[in-house]
């Protein structure tokens, strides 16, 4: 059984029909990568999954168990996290209690620390900057926090979007890196990227998404070597 | 030499400025209003003061930009600005002679142009006012070549007379209270303004004290922690003591003051909640504060007749009341955000007030009439027992809500719900995202306020004794959300600053009469612009404006983790 299956969604904003019937599946383990241009329906995907949007067709399992009927903070508490486009940490609050508000739903104290001490080690910046201001950060320290503030959350599934928006490409590869070290420490990932070569390269398996439509899906090398996607996303001749 | 003819130019220009400033109080008719109005008797009046002032500022703006010129430059610069300025006020009288300005401005009479020749002939009178001026600017230029110590301890003296002879009318009613105390102050004083001994007692008192101040070394502020402490708890302690004590000091008058800066206290630290907390712009607080106030009208008074509880038995209810409006005006809103949800809590304000005043609901609410012989609280038992009533009563009262309200919002800022409603305004999508269940934490958000303004209600009615639906207008709303604002949006003691500045000022401008919103428009621009963080803004705030100034973060301290 897939962690999680997306089946067959519609979602409008209001009369506009933005999904048109996105079916999608990640297994426990995978890094899965949805890549796409402007407009084809890609954060909306991600905003269908964790609650914020409501499809008006079609059902998402998440183990086992339909999310329709939740609210996007109860399917916080059932292990999916996300990481926002354009790196939206609380601007006026400081590192450390940015990450402290994303274990909000968890109680065990001693549990909270490890994680705590883990992502430290996972993105040492923070450690540095951690009693600074968020909004003071660099965009890229801002996404390490964001997708720091998300892990704290404990997710068995963490979806992230656009991760590497915005940023110089030195910071595009780590951040790449840490998300490949998030996985093989247990994190299951679902990738929203407009950067696909990246996504591609460190995903087990991709879909590509047109207008509200998944039009391919395949494993990430393969997709990279898919001469319609080569020609639409990765800028080959 | 392209560089000094700027700095001329400089000079000329600010003169001009400041005589244009003056020539502007003088048309609104603040100068000719306040000529009888002194700041030390019989040698210099407010109006006076007026004509002066403006020509040192402004060439000391002139002086300062010319700084690092000779000295003799800095004179002239000084004297440059002054007589410029002068020359504007000689402009005015000239164009006034030659026509009649009277037509389009009131002000430009006969006893101005008196006023500004010091009641000579009027030839004689403008080259006094010219020379006059031109040596304003000198001075000025001479103030600011003193030594630093002596610069600051001639402008604590100075700025002290000034202060003191604008609010001698104040002062002295104060003092007059006083009993025999008084006495020993009444020679300071004389019919308006200060007395020649006064001012020379304050001169000579300010300024030492503040050259004697200026010349200790500071390094005393560094001894061992345990005399701090001591010091800090006496400080506090004293504080305490002259908060208790208020009321008797300043008598009857300011305790009428003080008991309303402290009811916007009350209701700045509700609003701060909503607003300054969560994020949640609320334009129609005062809501809260009528419902709070009617319970308890309707509850006690015997003129309706329906309930005829005393005070504290309709407090209770007072405050369920609050709570259920509270939350009844969260649930609709719950979705909108900024602007709409701004508009939508204004219009709940004026359909509470509206209610209020409506004939449907005359028979419980009074309509117009109001409500008359609302129940005094009484405190103690049996014999014991004292019911307040007077100003000086009511103000402990009115302590006593804001300590216990102050208390519990700082306890709710540093609780996990606060951090909530903070996660709540940086971001509300992100906190959902959080797991944060953002319907509860809103009408919390809302029911917190609203309890606070409810108890700020009740307050206010048993201390009128009666209550009118005009009495809660949508300025009050307005009045509460400025307050929090000038005090800094979501810090605890910028409610307090914010509270005495807003609600205070107005009352200790008593003196400029009908100019009196003028100096506080001017006074709220100030603050605004000097201050645009607040008065006292929040610690996190601050470090965000002020990232640059802050020291570096600190290395070693453990990780909390405490949610």
């Amino acid at each position: 059984m897939p962690m999680l299956e997306v089946n067959n969604i519609h979602t409008y904003y209001g009369n506009i029909h933005a999904l048109k019937g996105v079916s999608l599946k990640v297994e426990q383990g995978e890094i899965v990568s949805l890549i796409g241009g402007n407009g084809a329906g890609k954060t909306t995907t991600l905003r269908t999954i964790s609650g914020a949007l409501k499809p008006r067709e079609g059902n998402i399992i998440f183990e086992g168990e339909d999310l329709g009927k939740r609210k996007p903070h109860q399917i916080v508490h059932k292990g999916i996290a996300m990481v926002p486009e354009g790196r939206r940490i609380f601007a006026r609050m400081t590192v450390m209690e940015n990450l402290e508000m994303g274990a909000y739903i968890r109680k065990d104290k001693k549990k909270i620390a490890e994680d705590l001490e883990w992502v430290f080690e996972l993105l040492p910046r923070l450690k540095e900057r951690r009693k600074q201001v968020g909004g003071t950060l660099s965009g890229g320290e801002q996404q390490m926090l964001a997708t720091a503030r998300a892990l704290m959350t404990r997710p068995r599934l963490l979806l992230m979007d656009e991760p590497s928006m915005g940023l110089a490409p030195v910071l595009v590869e780590a951040i790449f890196d840490t998300i490949v070290r998030i996985n093989k420490e247990g994190t299951t990932l679902l990738l929203v990227e407009q950067n696909a070569l990246m996504a591609l390269s460190v995903a087990n398996r991709g879909y590509v998404l047109e207008t509200g439509d998944i039009v391919m899906h395949d494993t990430g090398e393969a997709l990279k070597k898919n001469e319609k996607v080569q020609k639409a996303y990765l800028g080959v001749e | 030499m392209q560089n000094k003819y700027t700095d001329w130019k400089q000079a000329l220009r600010s003169g001009l400025l400041g005589g244009a400033i003056i020539v502007l109080l003088s048309l609104i008719g603040i100068v000719t209003a306040f000529n009888k109005t002194f700041i030390i008797t019989k040698v210099l009046t407010f109006g006076e003061l007026l004509l002066l002032g403006p020509i040192i500022v402004f060439s000391f703006v002139a002086i300062r930009k010319a700084a690092t010129k000779s000295p003799g430059f800095l004179l002239l610069t000084g004297a440059i600005a002054g007589l410029a300025s002068g020359l504007v006020l000689i402009a005015l009288v000239g164009v006034g002679q030659l026509i009649n300005l009277r037509a389009m401005f009131v002000n430009a009479s006969d006893d101005l142009y008196a006023i500004y020749s010091y009641n000579q002939t009027l030839f004689f009178g403008m080259i006094l006012r010219l020379a006059v001026s031109g040596l304003t600017g000198l001075m000025t230029a001479g103030f600011f070549r003193l030594p630093a110590r002596i610069k600051q301890a001639l402008g604590q003296a100075l700025l002290y007379i000034i202060m003191m002879g604008l609010m001698s009318k104040l002062i002295g009613t104060v003092i007059a209270s006083w009993g025999f105390v008084s006495l020993l102050f009444e020679w300071m004083f004389a019919r308006s303004g200060l007395s020649i001994v006064g001012a020379v007692v304050i001169f000579l008192l300010v300024g030492g004290l503040t050259y004697w101040r200026y010349g200790r070394p500071k390094a005393r502020l560094v001894r061992d922690p345990k005399k701090q402490q001591l010091v800090r708890w006496g400080t506090l302690g004293g504080l305490g003591i002259l908060i208790l004590l208020l009321p008797s000091i300043l008598g009857m008058w300011f305790s009428e003051i003080l008991d309303n800066v402290g009811l916007f206290i009350l209701m700045g630290l509700g609003l701060n909640i909503v607003v300054g907390f969560a994020g949640l712009l609320d334009l129609g607080y005062v809501a809260f504060y009528a419902i709070g106030a009617y319970t308890i009208g309707v509850l006690t008074s015997p003129e309706l007749g329906f309930f005829n509880m005393t005070f504290w038995q309709a407090f209770p209810f007072a405050i369920l009341v609050a709570v259920a409006a509270g939350i009844l005006l969260g649930l609709p809103i719950l979705k909108m955000r900024g602007d709409y949800l701004a508009i939508v809590t204004l219009g709940f304000g004026e359909i509470i007030r509206l209610l209020a005043l409506s004939d449907w609901l005359k028979p419980w609410l009074g309509g117009t009439q109001g409500i008359q012989r609302i129940a005094k609280p009484v405190i103690g038992i049996g014999n014991f027992s004292i019911q307040l009533e007077s100003q000086q009563q009511l103000y402990y009262l009115i302590l006593a809500g804001i300590v216990i309200v102050a208390f519990i919002a700082i306890r709710l800022r540093d609780s996990r719900l606060g951090r909530t409603w903070m996660a709540l305004r940086e971001d509300e999508d992100v906190a959902v995202a959080m797991g944060i269940n953002h319907v509860a934490t809103k009408l919390t958000a809302f029911a917190m306020g609203a309890i606070f303004s409810g108890i700020g209600g009740t307050i206010f009615a048993a201390k009128l004794g009666s209550i009118y639906p005009s009495s809660f207008m949508f300025l009050v709303s307005i009045n509460i959300l400025s307050l929090i604002i000038v005090g800094g949006m979501g810090s605890i003691p910028g409610v307090f600053v914010g509270a005495l500045a807003l609600m205070g000022l107005p009352e200790v401008l008593r003196e400029f009469a009908e100019y009196r919103y003028l100096f506080y428009g001017a006074a709220l621009v100030a603050m605004m612009l000097a201050k645009p963080e607040g008065l006292w803004p929040e610690a996190r705030h601050k470090l965000e404006l002020h990232e640059a100034e802050a020291p570096p973060p600190q290395e070693s301290e453990p990780a909390a983790t405490s949610a």
